[in-house]
């Protein structure tokens, strides 16, 4: 078995100890992603797994074996922003930049979430198919990545644009 | 360094045959586990992924749920069936922790999460009878604004962190387990053990055994049923106080009610007294306030937890007035 990187099969680490965030940076050399809290507080190593955000520090990059890995390498073409990235940009959406490739890369999945109808702590109405997009649904289903400049305004911003673009 | 071996267990009796050798530790999603051996508060030799045996939610013959116990938090708490008939369920898990971790977290795992007690996870620096067994407790001295009212000993103070653990307290939940020598089904409330004097042993399941599906039954309360989760910040935080309820009245009257709370005790904490109560008094505030005084009664505060008394108490009598809505 392989794991599915950006499209790109590679071989897990022969040592089960590693985690996938530090097979990502110090193995392949993909520094995009984060290194945070390591302990999972953060979100700043957010990656995407067969469609599903999670936090690469708590994974072992054998659990991985298998399974496709994004991260936000991944997540641009030829060096071209995504929708999201430019409108990360447009709403100040950070400051520093070092939680900018997890808030993009949960975000990203965040809005796939809401387009299978997945709920949130906030949604009043569990039965409907999808919950209306607000910002207080966006603060909650982003609440797992911190940035510690305090953009969170200019991505609650951001994301909100791009997903009332996408349902146009 | 510890040198590990990781497994995949592509069924439950090879998940059992492998978990049997010394060191060896069962990997649902690992948020938890992981974390723990990377602080040196767990020493583990060989993980078992077990996140490839039965993930399925499935309706039971008798009309309640069967959840594999390596189905995904995330995937319990989407689950049509968990919104429309449990829908403390579905609350309960979307207010733990965050998305990420939920995509990963398994309620089997969730079921053996151990506490966040902040001297429990210092190996290198504090005293911890949970952890190490004998060597003292530095909560009870210390920062213990999350720690027990209800149920805690002279040797742990701790609490449960889960939240999907309080919602399945208060619908009866029961744990399918399997080992080698057979399979038992353990009631949720008796699964958690509190601590006394051996607060290093959190369930009553054998090192031998496997956690292998999570059954809810059937339950008329549950549709009418929330969570409340008091905390810090609003989101992405342990729980201070937390409530599971369910309610059903009749003519104004309580008919039906249970409630779980999390946050106050070292294991999910069903409030049979309180249920107790309840049950044929007239639903106002007063007669909620009243019930949660009686499951309070025996609170021990700490020097910085005394707060949660009167939170639980308002908690769930918030919590009653807004499941009681317009049927009053």
């Amino acid at each position: 078995m392989a794991i599915r990187i950006n499209g790109a099969e590679v071989q897990a680490p022969g040592d089960a100890r590693v985690s996938l965030l530090d097979f990502l940076r110090e193995h392949l050399h993909l520094t995009g992603t984060k290194v945070g809290c390591n302990q999972g507080a953060c979100g700043a190593c957010t990656v995407i797994i067969d469609g599903e955000r999670v936090l690469s520090c708590l994974t072992l990059a054998a659990q991985a074996d298998g399974r496709s890995v994004t991260t936000i390498e991944g997540l641009s073409a030829d060096g071209a922003l995504n929708p999201l990235q430019v409108a990360f940009i447009e709403h100040d959406g950070f400051q520093c930049g070092y939680c900018t490739p997890g808030q993009i890369c949960a975000a990203t999945a965040m809005l796939q979430e809401i387009e299978r109808g997945m709920p949130s702590y906030v949604t009043a109405d569990l039965a409907a198919e999808r919950a209306t997009l607000t910002a207080q649904e966006i603060r909650e289903r982003m609440s797992g990545n911190l940035c510690r400049c305090g953009a969170h305004n200019g991505i609650v911003e951001a994301i909100m644009q791009v997903a009332t673009e996408r349902a146009a | 360094m510890i040198p590990l071996a990781y497994h995949r267990a592509s069924s439950a009796d090879e998940a059992i045959h492998l978990a049997g050798a010394p060191g060896a530790r069962l990997l649902g999603g690992g948020t938890n586990l992981i974390d723990l051996m990377r602080k040196g508060v767990e020493q583990v030799s060989d993980l078992v992924d077990v996140t490839a045996l039965s993930s399925s939610i499935e309706e039971s013959d008798d009309g309640g749920l069967m959840i594999g116990a390596a189905a995904r938090n995330s995937a319990v708490a989407a689950h049509p069936l968990v919104r429309s008939r449990y829908p403390l369920l579905s609350r309960a898990i979307l207010a733990g922790a965050s998305a990420q971790i939920r995509n990963m977290a398994t309620v089997g795992g969730n079921l053996m999460q151990r506490t966040r007690c902040v001297y429990f996870n210092d190996a290198a620096g504090s005293r911890c009878n949970k952890r190490a067994p004998g060597s003292g407790c530095d909560a009870r001295g210390g920062f213990n604004r999350y720690h027990a009212i209800l149920g805690a000993s002279p040797h742990c103070v701790a609490t449960n962190p889960s939240d999907m653990s309080v919602a399945l307290a208060a619908l009866d939940a029961r744990i399918h387990v399997s080992s080698a020598s057979g399979t038992r089904i353990i009631a949720l409330g008796d699964f958690h053990r509190l601590p006394g004097e051996r607060p290093d042993i959190e369930t009553v399941l054998e090192p031998s055994e496997i956690i292998t599906a999570i059954e809810i039954p059937p339950s008329a309360v549950a549709a009418n049923s929330t969570y409340r989760k008091v905390r810090d910040r609003a989101s992405y935080a342990f729980a201070l106080v937390s409530v599971a309820a369910g309610l059903t009245l009749r003519d104004g009257v309580v008919e039906d009610v249970r409630i779980g709370f999390g946050g106050v005790a070292p294991k999910p904490w069903r409030a049979l007294r309180a249920e107790a109560a309840l049950r044929g008094q007239p639903a106002t505030e007063s007669a909620f306030m009243a019930a949660a005084a009686t499951e309070l009664a025996d609170a021990v505060p700490l020097s910085g937890n005394g707060f949660k008394i009167d939170l639980a108490q308002r908690t769930l009598a918030a919590v009653l007035t807004e499941l009681s809505g317009d049927r009053r």
